[in-house]
């Protein structure tokens, strides 16, 4: 990555390095939060899922927060270039953030119900999902810190496996259900807890796309690579 | 609004530059008609060469803007357009700059007919010291005959299509130099286009005026755009990005990208336009 010279106007340079630091910040919330949410579902822990909905708020704050930077900077910096498309690209990604801090405390909320109904299968497909989802924002995140068009790029391109362990659970949870009507009240819960951790995996690569417009001028064109194939595990559309 | 006698239409020369890089992207963007180009063009103040190799051309009836920091060659670029710089001994331009076929910095080019066709506005507006009436007429004069009438008609003209004929209209005999800055500089907007151009070159037209009537001239040139070929030499960066269709950035006497202004102002190419513009230039 090429080294750009600092702002002539120091203060701005400052400005941008802040905002930088607090959507890193509000990245890295989320990210403890799609994992605490997790921890407390495999480990049945009501509390700690508690927890992770009363912290949600923190994130909503910080949306709230840094869009007020953001249209600060844009009125009385008038950006333009790579500085216009980070404050740009800065607004996008918390709006993604913000939708992944929901979905994981929607996942808490799943998991405190879940705690109280008998214990379905390993969850092991959740833990895995939720590591690589994790992996995905935490590394979307250092592509925005570090200016790397490159490991956006990966990080884009990485949400294949993510849809595949989702498939595997979806067919898992129809076949507890299947089973057994009584499995049906946890296995519905998740259902939606694992549809939750792949939109979190969606919107990692949302974050990944903007991040290599913010730093490239680009925008990537081309259909992202897909393999949620869920909807048709039970009957195929009519062609 | 046309003008009042036999309006001659600009037709754009259709020869296609053989550009290389950035210049041939920018040319295909537009996709417009060139009106002037300028091919390999070098100009030297005594020994110092101020402009190296400069490809480009001014599209037809858009503006073009034109930025970099002090000295880099963009004022230079505006005088050799004009020949401006014919008038002083050891100034010389090498290459071709091409209107209608014609290479304007040959030897032999008629001077007085080449600044009817492409006239320019300065920095600080210079009206003479005479009635706002005879502003306008002088240059007038030096071109054409025209009876009373005719002349009365032209002036109106001019001074409708440069915004300022409701603020003059009923003191066309006072002196011009009771006229605001603002208004100084739109009469001698209305001068340069009484002799109906059709390139009109901007060198810093707003940098002594106050934000409103920054504001006016600004609406004027995209008004003004209709009919004429614009550049614009501008240190204001938000003005070219307001202004201008095309923007071209110089520094060190070379054009080191020019591209549409939506494109050079949130995606610049060249790693030293993203640091001008953006301010980090050292």
């Amino acid at each position: 990555m090429e080294q750009m010279a600092e702002h002539t106007v120091r203060a701005y340079a400052e400005e941008l390095r802040r905002l930088r630091e607090m959507v890193a910040r509000m990245g890295g919330l989320a990210e403890r939060q799609v994992a605490d949410a997790t921890t407390a579902l495999v480990r049945r822990d009501a509390e700690l899922a508690t927890e992770v909905m009363s912290r949600d708020a923190a994130i909503d704050a910080l949306e709230a927060e840094i869009e007020a930077f953001c249209i600060r900077l844009l009125a009385l910096r008038q950006p333009v270039g790579q500085d216009l498309r980070l404050i740009v690209a800065a607004m996008k990604i918390i709006h993604d953030i913000e939708r992944i801090g929901d979905y994981a405390r929607n996942a808490a909320k799943r998991a405190i119900v879940l705690a109280q109904q008998p214990a379905l299968g390993s969850l092991n497909g959740f833990q895995r999902m939720a590591r690589l989802v994790q992996e995905n924002l935490k590394g979307a995140m250092d592509a925005l810190v570090n200016d790397d068009a490159n490991r956006a790029d990966e990080v884009w391109a990485a949400d294949e496996p993510v849809d595949e362990v989702y498939n595997g659970i979806f067919r898992e949870m129809l076949t507890f259900m299947m089973e057994d009507p009584r499995n049906i009240t946890a296995a519905t819960h998740l259902l939606f807890v694992a549809k939750n951790l792949e939109r979190i995996g969606d919107h990692a690569t949302n974050i990944a796309e903007t991040v290599h417009y913010a730093v490239s001028g680009e925008t990537l064109a081309e259909e992202r690579p897909k393999a949620d194939s869920s909807a048709f595990a039970v009957a195929r559309p009519p062609s | 609004m046309t003008p009042p006698s036999d309006a001659e239409t600009t037709s754009g020369t259709t020869q296609n530059a053989s550009f290389g890089g950035m210049q041939a992207r920018s040319a295909v963007a537009l996709n417009e008609t060139a009106r002037v180009t300028v091919r390999n063009l070098d100009f030297y103040y005594g020994a110092n060469k101020a402009l190296k190799g400069i490809n480009f051309l001014l599209p037809e009836k858009q503006v073009t803007g034109m930025i970099g920091p002090s000295g880099c060659g963009k004022s230079t670029l505006l005088r050799v357009l004009n020949r401006m710089y014919s008038l002083y001994p050891g100034q010389r331009a090498e290459g071709e700059v091409l209107m209608d076929g014609e290479n304007i910095i040959a030897d032999g080019v008629d001077m007085n007919a080449l600044r009817a066709k492409i006239g320019m506005v300065f920095q600080k507006p210079t009206p003479f010291p005479m009635s706002i009436y005879d502003n306008i007429a002088f240059g007038i004069r030096l071109h054409e005959k025209l009876n009373k009438a005719q002349m009365d008609e032209r002036i109106e003209w001019a001074l409708s299509r440069a915004a300022i004929w409701g603020e003059v209209k009923d003191r066309l005999n006072s002196s011009a130099m009771g006229l605001s800055g603002g208004q100084q500089q739109r009469l001698c907007i209305a001068r340069t286009i009484a002799v109906r151009p059709e390139v009109i070159l901007f060198d810093e037209p707003t940098s002594a005026l106050d934000p409103i009537s920054t504001l006016k001239i600004e609406e004027l040139i995209d008004e003004l755009k209709r009919d004429f070929t614009i550049a614009i030499v501008t240190h204001n960066m938000q003005q070219a990005a307001r202004c201008a269709d095309q923007v071209a950035f110089f520094y060190l006497g070379e054009l080191i990208e020019v591209a549409p202004a939506g494109q050079l102002f949130t995606a610049p190419k060249h790693p030293k336009t993203q640091e001008y513009i953006t301010g980090r230039f050292g």
